[in-house]
């Protein structure tokens, strides 16, 4: 056979067909919802890169405006009438005589003069208003996008990675091993995902990766029961058993030649977790289990405003709101579009 | 006239290219007619447009179908008739048997349940009334033991069984005529016999007319009276069944009589359609097998079981093969022949090891496969390969075809490198018959035929000495069996490669076996020379199964 084997191949450029990535993308770009949507999480991502590199929004916690600014477009807020106290009418009283004090005003005074004092010129509205310290709101919520998106990010990444690796190993192995991963899964499934996530936090305490990590342990069971059964699916199929008879390992037939077949179901499961764990640090943070008090986000931003609401300070929610609102639904959109343009078999006829 | 199609034409919307509505054209302006009281057969190959064609006469398509032309019942139009009035048609006086019975039977009703309701509904039977009939009918359809059939499930009756339910469900309203939409075809051949004679019978007794679709011609010369023969959504010969198989004039269909392998005769290479329609005859003679070739496999009392749970810490030993034995010659070819349950295929894959044999040896070139460590067999598994039954499922879809075949050489460090190796895969491309553009492509740029050949260049990546073929051509139309058939028998020359070779097909099985094992129930039931077997079959069972095989139109003699 050797001897077939060594004849000279016709030499023929090598034309590789459109993948399926490729063709994924040819159908994603045809559907104009998720093209739009696309654009819009890009363009809050460009904005969270520059954030976090401080082009924008870096000085947030400067107290640039007045407390509770309104925004611009509503106008400054009439000066409030401020009576002034009634002057006294009896005799002037030296108090010199009874202040200790009083010797070192002047020494006081002079080392005072020293020092140079700025009076910063605080600015009556701000695009978006201020919040009850003066920070401006837009910053605010532009560093808040940056902290919650990454977080949903960060965190769906963990427990992508947890559920695809656990469940890759139930479904493929079963057995034993499908056995103990079940029972893990069981026990994290059997408790109250809230509680859960109290648990982990009371235990790790606040800050960012704090949250990334405690929604990534507790977030990652859906995905898992998910993958296992693709797994399950997948393990039998011809495809799998060839490579297996060409001697093909346990790990080469795990990761590349069933995980490429079930990549889309991850990576479309994986956009549904990012917008559920950023809802997710929202209610952390707004409940003061989420990220430190030094860090911002939409869920702190939430929790100030639930006390400026009383007052009539309406625009720390409007804006955390606002951009919340944008980002999940553009995100989730994407998503849809993105399990068609993954899926084709799922679309109905056109 | 019962039913007239006149040039019926049926396309399938697409999705947008550029904007612009892609349709398929699936039936090009087909025309025929049905008598009363006659068994037309529609046959063609997959992607024909005979399934299509039946569909569209009750307008049982999906919704992305457009129909043209003219569907003639009684001389009423049913392409423009209202929903409601041929909702009322439908079963009543046009019935439809399909395919596969296992998914045509609702799981969750039972027998009884099912037959009844299009009793009541169309002929307002009462439910004492109904429960009668349906009776009458299961004994009409040749069911044993009725009664207690009628509270069955679906899941308890076995595939013949399941088919004779839906038979007489078509039946419960007297139509005047029967679709059968390839009836047999996911059938064993004993339970396909008897099918096709229920349905002959039941044609002659009650005097309806039956439009019979099927792709195998030798079940259609037993059953019709006329046959029409389709190739990509056009009729391309129409006539009654003596004429059709006596005289085809059609190219075609005289290719379609000449590729099939034949029980009657055996010849060294198959027809190939397009080799027929070009006027082309066969290629070269047979190499004559040498009888004194070295043994490369021999297995002994091979054994394979599984466990079923049974109550709540029960087992029970299920054995799926049992006291297997066989001696394999280098460049010789061992049939294994059997219905669904036999056995077979899990003893094809025990050889490979992919399942893991209870009892028994595998001799392969003086050791014993099955007592290899995991190194030793990891070796082992190159000079031992296999082709799985369906090539749909066989090659992943995420892979192009080079990485296909590169991945198996990577693995056991065959050639120097990628290149060496690239070079390798594109000579098999070019063995198997592709030419080298198909390297980059994906597996479902191919159709089933070509990625069979794939799949056996995949198992050749290795210089195999035994392939195991595993229902390899049971999938493929007639005519690329048979270009798959002669490509397996030329690489057996040029090779000198064993074969073992599960079929449920003895028609195949002949044309390319020395020897045949015959599986009953995980049991060898005979084992012989080919020719032995066809001629002079020992057991009971294997006459049976000789009996049962269709061998198309005989003139009554």
């Amino acid at each position: 056979m050797s001897a077939v084997i060594n004849a000279p191949a016709a030499v023929i450029a090598v034309e590789r067909s459109e993948g399926v990535w490729h063709a994924s993308w040819r159908r994603f770009r045809s559907d104009r919802v998720g093209l739009v949507c696309a654009v819009i999480v890009i363009a809050f991502l460009l904005l969270i890169i520059v954030a976090a590199l401080g082009g924008v929004a870096g000085n947030w916690q400067q107290e640039v405006g007045v407390a509770n600014a309104p925004p611009t477009f509503l106008g400054p807020r009439a000066a409030e009438a401020t009576g002034t106290i009634e002057v006294p009418k009896g005799p002037n009283v030296d108090l010199s005589a009874v202040d200790p004090l009083a010797p070192r005003y002047k020494e006081w005074d002079e080392r005072a003069a020293k020092f140079k004092t700025e009076e910063i010129v605080k600015a009556e509205t701000l695009p978006m208003g201020a919040d009850r310290l003066g920070r401006d709101v837009l910053s605010k919520a532009i560093k808040g996008t940056q902290i919650s998106v990454f977080v949903g990010v960060m965190a769906a990444l963990v427990a992508t990675g947890i559920g695809t690796l656990l469940g890759a190993f139930a479904g493929f192995f079963g057995g034993k091993v499908g056995d103990f991963l079940e029972w893990l899964y069981n026990v994290f499934e059997a408790i109250p995902g809230i509680l859960l996530i109290f648990a982990f936090a009371a235990v790790f305490g606040r800050g960012i990766s704090t949250v990334v990590l405690i929604l990534g342990l507790t977030g990652w069971t859906g995905l898992y029961r998910q993958v296992r059964a693709e797994f399950m699916k997948h393990r039998s199929r011809e495809y799998v058993r060839a490579a297996e008879a060409i001697g093909a390992s346990v790990w080469s037939r795990i990761f590349s030649h069933i995980l490429p077949n079930v990549s889309h179901v991850i990576l479309v499961r994986m956009s549904l977790l990012v917008v559920g764990f950023i809802k997710a640090e929202v209610i952390l943070s707004y409940l003061g289990l989420g990220v430190g008090v030094d860090d911002v986000s939409w869920g702190t931003m939430l929790a100030e405003a639930q006390s400026e609401l009383i007052l009539g300070y309406w625009w720390q929610l409007a804006a955390a709101t606002l951009f919340m609102a944008v980002f999940v639904t553009a995100f989730s959109l994407m998503a849809d579009a993105l399990r068609d343009a993954l899926d084709p078999k799922l679309r109905g006829l056109e | 006239m019962l039913l007239s199609i006149q040039d019926l034409r049926v396309a399938f919307r697409m999705s947008k290219v550029d904007g612009v509505l892609q349709r398929a054209e699936a039936v090009k302006g087909v025309s025929f007619d049905i008598a009363e009281n006659r068994t037309v057969a529609l046959v063609g190959e997959s992607g024909s447009g005979k399934s299509v064609t039946a569909m569209s006469i009750l307008n049982l398509l999906p919704d992305n179908a457009e129909r043209s032309g003219k569907i003639l019942w009684h001389g009423k139009d049913l392409m423009h008739m209202p929903m409601a009035e041929l909702q009322q048609l439908r079963g009543r006086e046009i019935a439809c048997v399909f395919q596969d019975p296992m998914t045509s039977l609702n799981p969750v009703f039972s027998v009884g349940d099912q037959l009844v309701e299009p009793l009541i509904k169309h002929l307002g039977l009462g439910n004492r009334a109904a429960l009668e009939r349906a009776e009458q009918l299961l004994v009409e359809v040749g069911m044993p033991e009725p009664k207690r059939r009628l509270a069955a499930y679906p899941h308890e009756l076995s595939g013949g069984q399941q088919q004779r339910v839906m038979i007489s469900m078509a039946l419960a309203c007297e139509p005047k005529l029967l679709i059968a939409d390839e009836p047999t075809t996911a059938l064993d051949v004993t339970i396909q016999r008897q099918i096709l004679e229920l349905i002959a019978e039941l044609q002659r007794k009650r005097r309806m007319s039956v439009l019979f679709i099927s792709h195998d011609l030798g079940v259609v010369g037993e059953i019709a009276n006329e046959v029409l023969v389709m190739r990509h959504g056009v009729l391309r010969e129409q006539g009654s069944v003596a004429d059709i198989f006596a005289a085809p004039k059609d190219a075609y269909t005289q290719a379609l009589l000449a590729c099939r392998p034949s029980l009657a005769h055996n010849p060294a290479r198959l027809m190939v359609i397009d080799d027929h329609i070009a006027g082309k005859s066969m290629r070269g003679p047979a190499v004559a097998k040498d009888a004194q070739a070295p043994v490369v496999l021999e297995v002994r009392s091979l054994a394979k079981s599984f466990w079923l749970k049974r109550g709540l810490f029960g087992r029970r030993e299920f054995k799926a093969v049992q006291g297997v034995n066989f001696r394999l010659r280098r460049g010789h070819t061992l049939g294994v022949v059997g219905e669904s349950g036999s056995g077979k295929t899990t003893m094809g894959l025990t050889l490979l090891r992919l399942h893991e044999p209870t009892h028994g040896e595998v001799i392969f070139d003086g050791q014993d496969l099955l007592r290899l460590s995991a190194a030793e067999r990891q070796v082992m598994r190159r000079r031992i390969q296999i082709v799985f039954q369906n090539p749909y499922a066989s090659l992943n879809p995420r892979f192009t075809i080079g990485q296909t075949l590169i991945e198996p050489m990577a693995i056991h460090q065959i050639g120097a490198s990628t290149k060496d190796r690239e070079q390798r895969a594109r000579t098999l491309l070019e063995k198997v018959g592709l030419d080298g553009s198909a390297f980059g492509k994906y597996p479902h740029e191919f159709s089933g035929g070509q990625r069979q050949r794939i799949a056996i260049a995949r198992a050749l990546t290795l210089d195999p000495e035994v392939l195991v073929l595993d229902e390899a051509v049971s999938a493929l139309d007639v005519s690329v069996q048979a270009q798959v058939l002669n490509l397996l028998r030329d690489l057996q020359d040029e090779l000198g490669l064993a074969y073992v070779f599960i079929s449920h097909d003895l028609a195949v099985v002949r044309f390319i076996s020395d020897e045949v094992l015959v599986m009953k129930d995980g049991v060898v039931v005979e084992q012989a020379a080919t020719e032995q077997i066809l001629a002079a079959p020992r057991e009971e069972y294997t006459q049976r199964l000789l009996a049962a095989i269709p061998r198309g139109y005989r003139a009554a003699a």
